[in-house]
């Protein structure tokens, strides 16, 4: 009982660990005075700056083109390789090839990147961002789809094919509709991956099109200034949001 | 299921799409490291195993062995942290159960940038903890708590403490709870049971997330630029200006495959622990 106790107040602690520096820059990001220490009343005036901003405003729309272009992509391959894994006898080459860009250190691959888009001569920009960011998203939509695939009753496709639908039919009408909440699960995390990637993404952008967490990433090293409490609430809250509806759809299992 | 479409139809589009950006990129990089820089920063096809070599100079052989120790800190604390935790939602009501996990993995999945800004925040001189500290009187004036190792500690565990208690959680929620019991009622004491039969049976889960935290500890170059100020040096930052400052590809290649390298061995000791947990 007593280590039960400990337990639990160990793990509050960790708890607060986590959740406390995310608080603190919420409430900051409401402080009129944009102080850290001295509160200045409760105030939207830091929300109201950022829409002026239009080097952030044009960060943000770059990202999101970047997050959508990836997640269609990857939803696509990765939906297909999981189905194929899935089809195929355990084999345990194919499957550490397919989920290495998720153990690689991030720099390595952004290296690698940077070197190929350099010596093929494809300008950098939002494409070879996008490009990039589907290395490792097909692992990501790839691993939720399969654990959704693992519950599977096959002997639904089997009916459908004996009763003479073809197999693109038996594909749409069947095999995607059960698996379709591990894809938009998927999908949204491979979504908020790359909406929050920062290393990848600072080393395959071109000088002119940032992504939002480059951008980011310039701000925060000249220091605190208030404005940046905001953004950082509005995507730490965005992200969560996405995050917590794919966990309706079945959630991130699949990973451990 | 079988007859509807080959397999190799499913898995070509991804397949082909790692080899095109992954595996020929890493193979561009490996041959890069063996190649020399030219005076613009160019690439001179001319092999040497210079690079290699130059990986063992003093200077370079210190960011390394300083990065291996941190990451190792971080992946011990991150041990000593997540155990505890992943044992007490293991053992909680079916019901607190999920909630608990996803409120360890949702900050993971939120920008880690961001994160790490909220403790530039906390700890800088005009910062939350320094002010707190002087309020309470603790202290006469401002105090910078960044641009040390303990910061970029911080900063490190704070992001990947979630890769600890994941792999931890799965490995204890699969224990039989009966072995435990049969330990007590064979006279062992908590201490002996946790340490004789419920760390050895968890010790996948203990690899695993040693690994999913060292690795990416190891490789993270924007910690220590943020919270470390650019003093404390760490593989990643080295990496980082190799190929965007000094742009020496090729000796930045090399250290990336110095990284790699380190990575191939600690995967090996995981499969190699996982065949013998397997096997007992």
């Amino acid at each position: 009982m007593r280590s039960q106790t400990w337990l639990r107040f160990h793990s509050s602690l960790v708890y607060i660990f986590l959740y406390a520096p995310i608080l603190m820059l919420i409430v900051l990001s409401f402080n009129r005075s944009g102080l850290p220490t001295a509160w200045g009343g409760f105030s939207l005036y830091w929300y109201a700056e950022l829409l002026q901003n239009r080097a952030l405003l044009n960060a943000a729309l770059n990202s999101l083109l970047v997050a959508s272009g990836s997640t269609l992509v990857s939803a696509a391959f990765g939906t297909l390789l999981a189905m194929g894994l899935e089809r195929i006898a355990r084999n345990l080459v194919l499957d550490a090839f397919v989920f290495l860009p998720m153990i690689i250190p991030d720099i390595v691959l952004a290296i690698a990147l940077l070197s190929f888009f350099t010596f093929i001569e494809m300008p950098l920009s939002l494409l070879t961002i996008t490009i990039s960011h589907i290395v490792f998203n097909i692992a990501f939509v790839a691993a939720i789809v399969r654990t959704r695939l693992s519950y599977f009753d096959n002997t639904l496709e089997e009916a459908s094919l004996d009763l003479g639908a073809p197999p693109l039919k038996t594909f749409f009408k069947i095999t995607l509709p059960l698996i379709l909440p591990g894809v938009i699960a998927g999908s949204l995390l491979a979504f908020t991956i790359s909406l929050d990637e920062f290393v990848i993404a600072f080393f395959t952008a071109g000088p002119a099109q940032p992504t939002l967490p480059i951008l980011i990433y310039s701000m925060v090293r000249f220091g605190v200034t208030p404005d940046v409490n905001a953004l950082a609430t509005i995507v730490l809250s965005l992200s969560a949001l996405l995050i917590l509806i794919a966990q309706r759809f079945g959630g991130t299992e699949g990973f451990f | 299921m079988k007859r509807m479409v080959s397999p190799l139809v499913l898995l070509g589009p991804a397949l082909a799409w790692l080899v095109v950006f992954l595996v020929f990129p890493l193979l561009l990089i490996f041959a890069f490291s063996f190649f020399q820089r030219g005076s613009f920063g160019q690439i001179v096809y001319d092999p040497t195993l210079k690079n290699y070599l130059r990986l063992f100079n003093p200077t370079v052989l210190r960011v390394f062995l300083h990065s291996l120790r941190l990451a190792a800190f971080v992946t011990f604390i991150a041990l000593l942290l997540g155990y505890p935790t992943a044992y007490f939602i293991a053992n909680q009501p079916a019901r607190w159960k999920n909630t608990l996990l996803v409120l360890v993995i949702l900050p993971f999945w939120t920008s880690y940038l961001i994160r790490t800004y909220a403790w530039i925040v906390l700890l800088n001189r005009e910062g939350v903890l320094s002010r707190l500290l002087i309020s309470l009187g603790l202290s006469r004036e401002p105090i910078s708590f960044l641009y040390n190792d303990t910061a970029i500690l911080i900063g490190l565990l704070y992001g990947y403490l979630p890769f600890m208690v994941l792999p931890l959680y799965s490995a204890i929620e699969r224990l039989n709870p009966e072995i435990r019991e049969a330990s007590f009622d064979l006279g062992a004491t908590p201490f002996q049971t946790f340490f004789r039969i419920t760390l050895p049976l968890t010790l996948r889960g203990v690899v695993t997330g040693a690994i999913f935290v060292f690795v990416p500890s190891l490789g993270n170059f924007f910690v220590p630029e943020l919270l470390g100020g650019g003093q404390r040096f760490m593989i990643g930052n080295m990496i980082n200006n190799q190929f965007l400052k000094a742009r020496d590809w090729p000796y930045g290649s090399a250290m990336a495959f110095g990284v790699m390298a380190i990575v191939f061995i600690l995967l090996l000791f995981q499969a190699w622990i996982t065949r013998r947990t397997e096997q007992s």
